[in-house]
This record gives structure tokens, C-alpha cells and sequence, in this order.
């Protein structure tokens, strides 16, 4: 039965190389297992150089030039470090650096204190938890538009929800205040959106963490008589703590160039209240026109958070290795 | 092997023939470029008889307005074949005709007898010269607009406001004529609580991404003799600019922003103004007069119930200048179909339509017809505004000076930062700084 099957095999093999048009066998033949790699790979990479390598090489170029858009007629001119030096010297860019980083940072303390909290809550699996799950899920699944402009209805001081909600509660009149409209209260306001939304983002990853701390190291806590609070400190937030940093990294990557939200929201208002770091790049380079000096800012800002996820990957790799 | 050959020579043909008929198609087919707002309306409804002359058919590309100027500016800076007729603000003149993106029209006006001395003066200047004010022509006047105003006809007619506002300023309630009344009837208005409904002072422009504020602001600084340089064409901007007038201005314009806008209120422009008076919020309200037809027939706030006035004195008369000029995009592939149909609309008969669907045409024919002040409630007013318009700096660099200024105002007016003199201050370094790099200082 077996003899019978390999000549099956045999023959269909045979029949297979005949058909295989002599010249391509020889080429493929003389071909060595990295160069295959390399073919097949190569589409990829030419893809990635073109789409994201050149832009990146081009964009440095231009940040040493006088080059706009839109005189395309206009002679470009190199410049030297005259883009890099205004946009450091440049008070309103300092203005929204400092407005993203108020934003970075409590849009992370915020999510990162809630999604945990969330994660260990629905770790517990009480009844009609996966329910709650996907309930909480919803905010992450909308598009940032449908968010934004969903905001901007709920924050209306005369016919939103939002202000009546707090007028309820606190009992001041809901159109006393404006949430996007007043200079203390439109930075708080997307804050509160951009943590509605991406919470449970973080949560996910928290709740992976906590997934992933085998039963029986508690178990043996136990033992011990460790007490909950003491497992939760020695045990839970130890073995959660890549989990929670790579959430950290992820929002922080993503919040650092927040635009679309901010955008729909308050256009970076009233004034430059909420105008973070993207904003500004998107005038520079589209309203303005200052192609060189927007390319300059860019490649600052991407050395900027290059530089700091680089400092921060390896901060993670530290605690992993613990 | 005859065989094949002839199926190939075949299905080359129909190729070809199929190639060949998109581009028979482009030939009698016009795309026309504005943006969408209710003028665009009309501008479809007349270029009906366009087709129905030449048998080329019109399509049309509107844009909302918060995003006509990144799109169409995206479009002529990137080449793009998009629209082969361009009906586009007054301050891109500068820069698409230093750029190519136009065709100079001199030679085919000369050659088709369109004279621009039949259209207003102020109108041609605006629209369709460059440099400002010189024999050059960019543009056909196309639509002639102004900042003006509109308020609640019927409030002000009521005996019980007309009494109380009496014994509270000791003048009647009228059409503020000057901007401290203007505020000063905002204030009476702001609060009051008219036929069950809290109502509010004023709706102006505040929108910070494209023009709005800007738009708005101007409207007080024109009228309280701001002006952008002291000798014109020198860009000596310093005491110009930031002149006490402007300084007074300024602070006008935020005085009326602060006391008497509807809550949230804080990036307003065309729809949101619109919004505010058509449901019975606003006492006052500013806008283009492109859009007052539309309000005169409303069914709710119209008719009866609304009037019109022009912008009010300061210490001088003027309007922040609207409207635009159909130019030629130079990159067409149709470019004798975009060159008819300018041929077509510059025609007293056609422009005479095109009042009467509802666009405002500039044409001689129309504007001193001597029935053309009453053809209309907010016509007469339409002729004062055109004779007071002052104009945004129309530079190459417009776009920066325009964003540079959105900026300082929405800042001082809205955000609360700083004076009106540091705005204004700050706004003359600004500029100095873009003229600088410009080589133009």
C-alpha cells in the first residue's frame, strides 16, 4: 500500500518538475534562500521607503529651505538653521508644546488610574461581566469625528446635555458656563473626551496584564497570609506594570499628536487655549504656507518623541527584566 | 492568423474609440468652482441657459465655506484640473496671478469688447485687478457682496420696547447709525425676554479657523478709520494699524462680543450668525448680503419681521468688503468653453438675471437701473455698502496676514488675553515679520 502510494507520488513529482518551464527552474535554482527572501520582501520595503523613508528625507530637506507650497514658482532658497531657530524661538510654539503637554499628561493619568481600575474590577468576573465589557468597549470602536461633533452637541451651553447634567448636580444655571467656549474650562473639556473615549484602551491592555499573573502565585501568597492589600502591591501592580507602561507609551505616542478631536472640538480655541503642537503644524504648513519652517517644526517634534519613547522602551525593558 | 489580426485591429479601434470619447465629452462640459452657499444656488439655475445656448454642460464644485479656501488653494497649488471656471475670494488675486493659476484676461476683454468701465468701480478693483487698482485684470466681477446687517423689524416695533428703550437712552429705537449706539441697542436687547423667549443683543462673526473673526473684527476697525498702511503700497504698518481709532475699534467690537452674544458663542461664523437670528435668539445679527434674500423669505424671521442696514459709522463710513470674480483657471483643458462662458455672464441681460435669481451683480446695467433701490428691501443698502468697501490685504501672502490676524483677535476678543493695543501691537510685528521675509520691507 505504501509502495503503491510513494510511486503515486513519485510520478505526480516528476510530472510536476516537466511542467515547470525549464529556464524558470534554473533561474529560481540559481537563486540563494536570501535572495528569495529579498524578492519577496523587496515590494514591502519599496513601499515603506516611499512612503514613509522619502517623505521623512525630503522633509528634512525641506526645513533648510524658504520653500512654500504654494509658489510653486517661487525660487527655493536654502536657509540654513534660520527654520530650526525661529521655531525654538517662537513663543506661540512654546505656548503649544506646553498645551499638548498639560493634555498628554493628564489624559494619561486620567486613563491610566481609570482603565486600571476598570481592568481589576472586570478581572474580579462577576456575573454579566463580558456584558459590561463591550459596553465599555463602545467609546473606542466610534470614529474621532462622530466623538468630536458628538461633543461639541453634549458641551452646547443652551441645548446640551453636559451642562444640564452638571446643572442638576451642582445646581448652577447650565448656560452659565461654556465648556469649550471658556479659556480655564475648553482644555478640561478635551481631556474629559479624549479619556471617555480611550479608557477602555487601556483598560484592554491593564486587563491582559492582570490575565496574564498566574493563579497560583496568589495562591501561594495565601499560604503566606498575605493580605489583599499587600498582594495587590507585591503581586498584581509588579506583574501588571509592563502591561500598564506599554498603555502609557501607546497614549502618549497617540495623544502627542492629537489633532482630529481637538480639532472638531475647539479648533485649537478660544484663542490658542487648546491649540496643541499639531494644530499649530497643520496652520503652519497648510494655512500658512510656511512649508520649510512647518517641515522644521515637524522634524523637531518627531525627534522629540522619538527621542522620548526611545528613553521609555528601554525604562520598559528594565522593568520587564525584573 | 488573418483572422486574429483583424479581431486585434478591431478591438484597437474601439479602444481607441472608447479612449477618444471622454475626452469628446470634457470638451463641451465645464466644471465651475465656489462655494456652497445660497448665491451658488442661483448661479446654477442661470448657467441653465449657458447649456441651453452652447450645449456645453456646467458642473459645478461648491465647497462649504470653513473649508473652500484650504481646498481650492490645495487644488490650484497641487496643479489639479479640478475646476475649470473659479469663482474665488478677492485676496487670492494676488497670489494666483503671481502663480499662474489664472489666465490674465486683458487681451480676450480687448478682443471680445467687455469693458470693465461697465461694471462698478469699487467692484473691479476688488475683484478683478492685480496689482490692486491697475489695468490688469485676473478676474470678471462675478458677485458683489459686503458685511452688512439685519435685525428684528417687529421687536423694534413694539410700543412697550420703543418706550422703555426711550426712557432708558432718551432715544428712539431705531437702526443704530453709529457703533455706540449699535452696542448700546444690543445692551437693551440683550436678556430681555421677547414673546416667551430669552433673546440676545447681537450674533457677529467670532470663527477662528479660516476668516470669520477677522471678517467680523474689520467691520469695527474700518469703521473707526483703521487702515493697514499709512502711505499706501509703503507697508508702514506702525501707527496704522495700531492707530488709537483701531485701538478703539477693537475694543468696540469685543465690548459687543462680550455683553450681548448668545452663550456659546465662541466660533461663530456665517451658519452659526444665521442660526441665531433665524431661531429668534438674535435682535441683531451680521452677514454677507449674499444672504439676505434667503432671510427676507423666511417663513419665520422674514418678510415683515426683518430689515436691513448698512454697517454703522465710527468715525468714518465702511464695510468689510465680500464677493469675488470668475476667473479662468489656467491649467483648464478647456480653456475657449471657460472663455465663453465668461463672454456669456459678462452680458448686461445675463447679469440682469442673475440679480434676479438672487446674485449680486455688479454691472452697470443693473446697479443704475433706476428700479434696481427699490427692487429689493436691502438693495439701496447693497449700493451704500459697495461705496464704502475696504478690502483685506490681497498680498501673494495673504493666507499668512489672514491667519497672523485670526489669531491676535481671537485671542484678545474671544480668549480675553491681553489689550486691544497689544493685539493690534503684536499684529504690526506680526505682519512686519511676513513682509520682512517677503523682501517687501
Amino acid at each position: 500500500m505504501t509502495d503503491t502510494n510513494t510511486t503515486i507520488l513519485d510520478k505526480a513529482t516528476e510530472r510536476m518538475v516537466r511542467a515547470t518551464p525549464v529556464p524558470l527552474v534554473h533561474r529560481v535554482r540559481g537563486l540563494s534562500d536570501r535572495a528569495i527572501a529579498w524578492l519577496f520582501i523587496a515590494p514591502t520595503i519599496l513601499l515603506l521607503l516611499a512612503i514613509n523613508i522619502f517623505p521623512l528625507i525630503w522633509a528634512v530637506r525641506l526645513s533648510f529651505t524658504n520653500y512654500r507650497a504654494n509658489r510653486p514658482n517661487a525660487i527655493v532658497e536654502g536657509v540654513g538653521l534660520t527654520n530650526y531657530q525661529r521655531v525654538l524661538n517662537d513663543p506661540d510654539i512654546w505656548i503649544a508644546m506646553q498645551t499638548t503637554a498639560h493634555f498628554v499628561f493628564w489624559t494619561i493619568v486620567l486613563q491610566t488610574l481609570i482603565g486600571f481600575s476598570l481592568a481589576y474590577l472586570i478581572d474580579r468576573k462577576f456575573r454579566g461581566h463580558a456584558f459590561w465589557t463591550t459596553v465599555i468597549l463602545i467609546p473606542m470602536m466610534l470614529s474621532p469625528a462622530v466623538v468630536g461633533n458628538f461633543w461639541r452637541f453634549l458641551y452646547q451651553p443652551q441645548i446640551g446635555l453636559f451642562n444640564y447634567v452638571v446643572s442638576y448636580v451642582t445646581g448652577v444655571p447650565p448656560s452659565s458656563f461654556e465648556m469649550l467656549g471658556s479659556v480655564s474650562l475648553a482644555p478640561w473639556s478635551i481631556i474629559v473626551v479624549d479619556t471617555w473615549m480611550w479608557t477602555p484602551y487601556v483598560m484592554l491592555i491593564c486587563l491582559a496584564g492582570l490575565r496574564s499573573i498566574p493563579d497560583y502565585i496568589y495562591e501561594a501568597a495565601e499560604v503566606d497570609r498575605a493580605s489583599g492589600w499587600r498582594q495587590f502591591w507585591s503581586i498584581t501592580i509588579p506583574m501588571a506594570l509592563p502591561f500598564i507602561m506599554l498603555a502609557v507609551l501607546f497614549r502618549g505616542i497617540e495623544n502627542f499628536k492629537m489633532f482630529d478631536m481637538v480639532m472638531l472640538l475647539t479648533g485649537g480655541g478660544p484663542g490658542s487655549t487648546t491649540e496643541v503642537a499639531s494644530i499649530t503644524l497643520k496652520r503652519e504648513a497648510f494655512e500658512s504656507w510656511r512649508t520649510g519652517r512647518a517641515s522644521s517644526f515637524a522634524i523637531i517634534l518627531f525627534v522629540a518623541v522619538f527621542g522620548l519613547a526611545n528613553i521609555y522602551v528601554k525604562a520598559l525593558n528594565r522593568v520587564k527584566q525584573r | 492568423m488573418r483572422k486574429m489580426t483583424k479581431a486585434l485591429l478591431g478591438a484597437t479601434t474601439a479602444l481607441t474609440v472608447w479612449a477618444a470619447m471622454p475626452s469628446m465629452s470634457q470638451a463641451a462640459e465645464l466644471t465651475l468652482c465656489w462655494a456652497a452657499w445660497d448665491p451658488a444656488n442661483a448661479l446654477v439655475e442661470l448657467s441653465k441657459d449657458f447649456t441651453a445656448q452652447t450645449g456645453t454642460d456646467m458642473k459645478f464644485e461648491f465647497v462649504p465655506w470653513p473649508n473652500f479656501a484650504d481646498r481650492i488653494l490645495n487644488e490650484l497649488n497641487s496643479g489639479g484640473k479640478l475646476c475649470d471656471l473659479l469663482i474665488g475670494d478677492s485676496q487670492w488675486l494676488g497670489g494666483s496671478a503671481e502663480n499662474g493659476y489664472y489666465v490674465k484676461l486683458n487681451d480676450f476683454f480687448d478682443k471680445e469688447g467687455i469693458k470693465m468701465s461697465d461694471f462698478a468701480e469699487a467692484a473691479v478693483n476688488a475683484y478683478a485687478t492685480w496689482p490692486k487698482s491697475t489695468p490688469n485684470y485676473w478676474a470678471l466681477p462675478a458677485m458683489g457682496d459686503a458685511n452688512a446687517w439685519f435685525y428684528r423689524k417687529d421687536w423694534f416695533a413694539k410700543p412697550e420696547l420703543q418706550a422703555e428703550f426711550k426712557a432708558q437712552t432718551g432715544r428712539d429705537l431705531a437702526v443704530p447709525t453709529t457703533w455706540p449706539e449699535l452696542i448700546e441697542t444690543a445692551k437693551f436687547f440683550n436678556g430681555k425676554e421677547i414673546d416667551g423667549k430669552k433673546v440676545y443683543g447681537a450674533a457677529i462673526f467670532t470663527e477662528r479657523a479660516s476668516e470669520g473673526i477677522t471678517m467680523g473684527v474689520t467691520q469695527a476697525l474700518y469703521a473707526n478709520g483703521f487702515k493697514y498702511e499709512k502711505t499706501p503700497g509703503k507697508y508702514d504698518m506702525e501707527g496704522a494699524v495700531n492707530s488709537p481709532d483701531a485701538v478703539k475699534g477693537l475694543e468696540e467690537y469685543k465690548e459687543l462680543y462680550k455683553c450681548c452674544t448668545p452663550p456659546g458663542y465662541t466660533d461663530a461664523y456665517m451658519g452659526e450668525t444665521l442660526d441665531a437670528f433665524k431661531s429668534g435668539q438674535a435682535a441683531m445679527a451680521m452677514n454677507w448680503f449674499a444672504f439676505f434674500p434667503g432671510l427676507y423669505k423666511d417663513e419665520n424671521v422674514g418678510g415683515d419681521k426683518i430689515g436691513f442696514f448698512v454697517n454703522p459709522k465710527g468715525t468714518t463710513a465702511a464695510s468689510t468688503l465680500g464677493g469675488q470674480g470668475i476667473s479662468v483657471v489656467a491649467n483648464t483643458d478647456n480653456m475657449d468653453g471657460a472663455l465663453a462662458y465668461i463672454k456669456w455672464f459678462a452680458q448686461p441681460e445675463v447679469q440682469k438675471k442673475w440679480w434676479s435669481l438672487g446674485g449680486y451683480a455688479v454691472h452697470n446695467a443693473v446697479l443704475n437701473d433706476p428700479s434696481f433701490k427699490d427692487s429689493q428691501p436691502f438693495a439701496a443698502d447693497f449700493l451704500v455698502a459697495m461705496n464704502q468697501v475696504q478690502d483685506f490685504w490681497q498680498e501673494p501672502s495673504y493666507a499668512i496676514l489672514l491667519q497672523a490676524m485670526q489669531k491676535r483677535m481671537h485671542d484678545y476678543v474671544v480668549a480675553d488675553q491681553g489689550t486691544a493695543k497689544e493685539a493690534l501691537d503684536g499684529l504690526v510685528k506680526d505682519w512686519a515679520e511676513i513682509f520682512g521675509d517677503e523682501g517687501k520691507l
